[in-house]
């Protein structure tokens, strides 16, 4: 268990950017994630820390040791692939053994705490199975088990649940962060997808084009978005700018146009954007804010499409001349239809200013 | 703490320069000096004696070649270009057409011809020149009994001249044609048809606007690598006397004691052949038609009126005959009292003999005992260098790739008899390469000719294993703490071995039917297995010639099965 520590890290790939200015503190123990779109730099930073590449400038620690240019071999980290990157020429025991007999440990210890890693990824009966004898799934389990078995300082997983089907994915989810809760292991996470972002994580680094654009906890992400682009990549963002009309206190009033004017209340803890009436600004509205019926911030629109998930109802609504995303939460309400006219409000605190 | 930062001290210089991003070039270095060596150097030694020879510096040698005043040069290129251009055209017939039989088409007797139909590889190509002469020859078995048959005053027809060389190359080329073509209709996706189809084209217009631009790269890339084979095709001009062609005109040169224009002539078939390679190598780069599909089924086409199917079944029977008969021919030979078959239809006296004098007497055992000998030093270079050479391709970067690529196909591209006289040119004086010793008359110098001319056999199956292989299983391996050595012995070997096999056994077959090359280097102390048998051949033992040359293709047939086993039936891949 060894904290990471990058060092304003940049990787150039001859003169095009990889990745720029990566400053980041993982805390032992902790589970962080690195969340982007593919090509945001995400992997890139993850194979320098895994020692695979090295980076152009900046520094990479483990606890205080300078790791930067250090052989991946010695490292001592444990990294899932994502296509888990098995031995096809071996079995499942001797994959999980392939780190143990690295380090010369004696016959008998690799085979107890072999034995011990297929138990804690419940593949007990599958030693002497071959890699191709196994399912998605199983082999998902085998590379884990391969990565904790040495007991490494550091867990790194490579979007480890994308080759997984859909329910398989929410299970090894689960068993991840039992995994990593349970062996209080220091883990850096590679993904594309919020949602396993979301709910595994402490905290989320959030990339865009090999830069950093976010790093919080997922409630700050979610909740309090840096800009435009980690509104609109977490969660669905309703993104409206407009021209600040009324300024009174913490209370800012804003004109989006005629038709549409909101009230929002900036968030005290928050850098405070610098607003001046006259000047315009970005904010984000989240789909699940916004309620039907009478109150604050009260518009009017015509709905252009309708959408029932089952939990919710979707609403896509003209106000004005912005359309937005309104997510009704199903509790037997009447579903409109397409034509309708609908009532909406916005609580105050629905109402984000971005920090643009 | 402390101990950590001395201990990184200590390793830093090393850590320094293996992070360098010039060590690559430090370790891929050999590479290329073993290319220097044994391709570039002899090849420019060659390339010296003909403008410098023995008459003074100039192109004296080049005018020569090219004056009308003699013109056998120049007919020999003409002719060596005329043999390569037919043999494209009948290779590309017979190869495309049974490609498309027994792919596309259900018919009695497809499997057997499917398996039959590479027979043909089987063939050293001069045991299969030796059995076209026995069965098609002037007083072959064939010609003989039609003309017993029909009572006639002379034999019918008989191979001989150009005609008999292109029939030769058909038969033991098309394969080249026929694996390619196979290949391609095999990936191509039966609904790509059918979606043209129901695009209301009609079949002639699927066959201009989907089937043939889908054929068309691997047509190209086969007709460029048939002619470059019959460019280089020496055996069979030889046993059926066609003296105009470039490989025959530099073994009369070299024969005759004229090495300068030996080595003019060689310069100008390198020139040739590499400019063919090159143009290969540029038209597979840029060829790009990757199915898209998954999962490809082939329907077959069932015939169905009965008159097909008798016809078909006729057609197939007569190509199994003309498939088998070189083999069973050489077999029946090879039981045949040497001598006593003069003006007979079949061999009349036979007798178990030779296949006792291979293993039991001395003097024929000896050839093959040299060549098993030399093929295996050969072998043993070429697994160190293909190895080492496939890792850095397909694993490392550094400048000068597509040099390394060029560099170990050129000794394939070159004819074997090229290759020998490039290493005469080299290696008949001390040179640093040859650790200042005179090669040639030395049990050396055919292992080394072996050595150069199977150079990227081992190369290119040991890298197409490695390409099927994904970076991040080594990383994974690395990342559980092994270093490179480890790795590379524990995943990289194992994981690769099927294509290190495949090609080995490739390299040791063909080293122990080496014929071209062979025949213009090797020594009385150290005579191969070929060399003894167009020996035997011109003594008048055809028995024993060909009980040579069945040992050969059962070893041959042995290989190709392993490796069509190792490598799960793309064997196609490894030639």
């Amino acid at each position: 268990m060894k904290s990471v520590r990058l060092d304003n890290v940049s990787k150039m790939f001859g003169t095009a950017k990889g990745v720029e200015n990566v400053a980041i503190d993982v805390k032992p123990g902790e589970f962080f994630t690195f969340l982007g779109p593919s090509g945001c730099g995400k992997t890139t930073t993850l194979r320098m820390i895994a020692g695979f590449y090295y980076p152009t400038k900046g520094k990479i620690f483990f606890d205080n040791r300078d790791v930067t240019t250090l052989q991946p071999n010695k490292r001592n980290i444990g990294m899932v692939f994502q296509n888990y990157a098995l031995f096809p020429h071996m079995t499942v025991f001797e994959n999980i053994a392939f780190g143990l007999e690295v380090r010369k440990l004696s016959k008998a210890v690799i085979k107890e705490k072999v034995e011990r890693a297929q138990k804690l990824v419940h593949l007990d009966k599958y030693g002497n199975r071959k890699i191709n004898e196994l399912s998605g799934g199983q082999q998902q389990r085998v590379a884990l088990a391969r990565a904790l078995v040495i007991e490494p300082d550091i867990l790194l997983l490579d979007e480890p649940l994308s080759n997984l089907d859909a329910k398989l994915r929410e299970e090894t989810r689960l068993e991840i962060k039992r995994l990593q809760v349970e062996l209080g292991v220091t883990t850096i996470y590679v993904t594309h997808d919020q949602t396993e972002a979301m709910t595994m994580s402490d905290r989320i680094m959030v990339m865009k084009e090999g830069v950093v654009q976010q790093i919080g906890s997922p409630q700050e992400i979610y909740n309090k978005p840096a800009n435009h682009f980690v509104a609109s990549f977490i969660g669905e963002a309703n993104m409206l700018e407009g021209e600040v009309i009324e300024i009174s206190g913490s209370t800012v009033k804003v004109k989006v146009d005629s038709d549409l004017q909101v009230e929002g209340v900036l968030d005290p803890s928050a850098d405070k954007p610098k607003l001046e009436v006259g000047k315009k600004v970005k904010l984000s509205i989240r789909p699940e804010a916004i309620f039907e019926g009478q109150g604050q911030n009260q518009l009017h629109g015509t709905i252009q499409l309708v959408e029932f998930t089952g939990v919710s109802i979707n609403y896509l609504v003209k106000v004005g001349s912005a359309t937005l995303k309104v997510m009704i939460i199903n509790k037997g309400n009447q579903i409109l239809n397409r034509g309708d006219s609908i009532s909406l409000y916005v609580p105050e605190k629905g109402v984000y200013f971005i920090n643009e | 703490m402390n101990t950590n930062q001395t201990a990184s001290q200590q390793e830093s210089w090393w850590s320094r320069l293996t992070q360098s991003k010039y060590f690559i070039y430090i370790l891929i270095s050999p590479l290329f000096l073993v290319l220097l060596a044994y391709v570039i150097y002899p090849f420019y030694q060659t390339f010296i004696q003909s403008v410098v020879g023995t008459e003074g510096a100039g192109i004296g040698n080049y005018k020569r070649f090219f004056s009308l005043e003699s013109t056998a040069n120049l007919e020999a290129l003409w002719t060596s270009i005329y043999i390569s251009v037919i043999s494209v055209i009948t290779c590309a017939i017979v190869g495309v057409t049974m490609a498309f039989l027994i792919e596309r088409y259900e018919f009695p007797g497809r499997k057997i011809l499917s398996i039959l139909v590479l027979v043909p590889m089987a063939l050293p190509p001069l045991v299969g020149v030796l059995s076209f002469t026995f069965l098609y020859g002037e007083s072959g078995i064939i010609p003989r009994s039609l003309q017993a048959l029909f009572n006639l005053e002379s034999v019918p027809f008989s191979l001989k001249g150009i005609t008999g060389v292109i029939v030769v190359h058909t038969f033991t080329m098309y394969t080249y044609f026929y694996l390619t073509a196979s290949a391609a209709i095999k990936g191509l996706d039966p609904s790509l048809e059918e979606a043209a189809t129901s695009l209301g084209s009609g079949r002639i217009r699927i066959w201009i606007k989907v089937i043939l631009p889908m054929l068309t790269p691997a047509m190209v890339a086969s007709s460029l690598l048939v002619f470059m084979i019959a460019m280089a095709s020496y055996t069979a001009p030889l046993m059926f006397g066609v003296e105009r062609t470039m490989t025959m005109q530099i073994y009369l040169s070299r024969t005759n004691g004229n090495l300068d224009m030996a080595a003019t002539q060689s310069t100008i078939l390198s020139i040739v052949s590499i400019s063919f390679l090159i143009l290969m190598r540029w038209y597979q780069g840029r060829r790009n038609f990757q199915n898209q599909s998954k999962g490809i089924s082939v329907h077959r086409t069932e015939l169905r009126t009965p008159f097909m199917k008798y016809l078909s079944m006729f057609l197939s029977f007569i190509g199994v005959i003309i498939l088998m008969l070189p083999i069973l021919v050489l077999v029946l030979i090879s039981f045949s009292v040497d001598g006593e078959w003069t003006i007979q239809i079949i061999p009349p006296a036979y007798t178990f003999d030779h296949y006792i004098a291979l293993f039991t007497d001395e003097r024929t055992w000896r050839p093959i005992w040299n060549s098993l000998q030399m093929s295996f030093v050969a072998t043993i270079g070429n697994i160190l260098f293909g190895v080492a050479a496939a890792y850095a391709m397909i694993r490392t970067r550094f400048k000068g790739k597509a040099l390394l690529d060029i560099l170990i196909m050129i000794p394939w591209a070159l004819p074997g008899t090229v290759v020998a006289v490039n290493l005469i040119a080299a290696f008949s004086e001390p040179s640093v390469f040859s650790f200042n010793q005179v090669l040639i008359g030395t049990f050396w110098i055919l292992p080394l000719a072996y050595f150069v001319r199977h150079l990227p056999l081992i190369f290119r199956s040991t890298s197409a294993a490695l390409m099927q292989m994904d970076q991040s299983v080594e990383e994974a391996a690395r990342s559980l703490g092994a270093n490179w050595w480890y790795t590379f012995r524990r995943v990289v070997v194992p994981m690769a071995f099927s294509g290190i096999l495949a090609g080995t056994l490739l390299a040791m077959v063909q080293g122990l039917g080496e014929f071209v090359a062979s025949i213009l280097i090797y020594s009385t102390s150290t005579m191969p297995l070929s060399v003894a048998i167009f020996q035997k051949m011109y003594a008048f033992q055809f028995g024993t010639a060909c009980a040579y040359g069945v040992l050969q293709i059962l070893l041959i047939i042995f290989v190709l099965f392993i490796s069509q086993k190792l490598t799960n039936g793309k064997a196609g891949a490894v030639i």
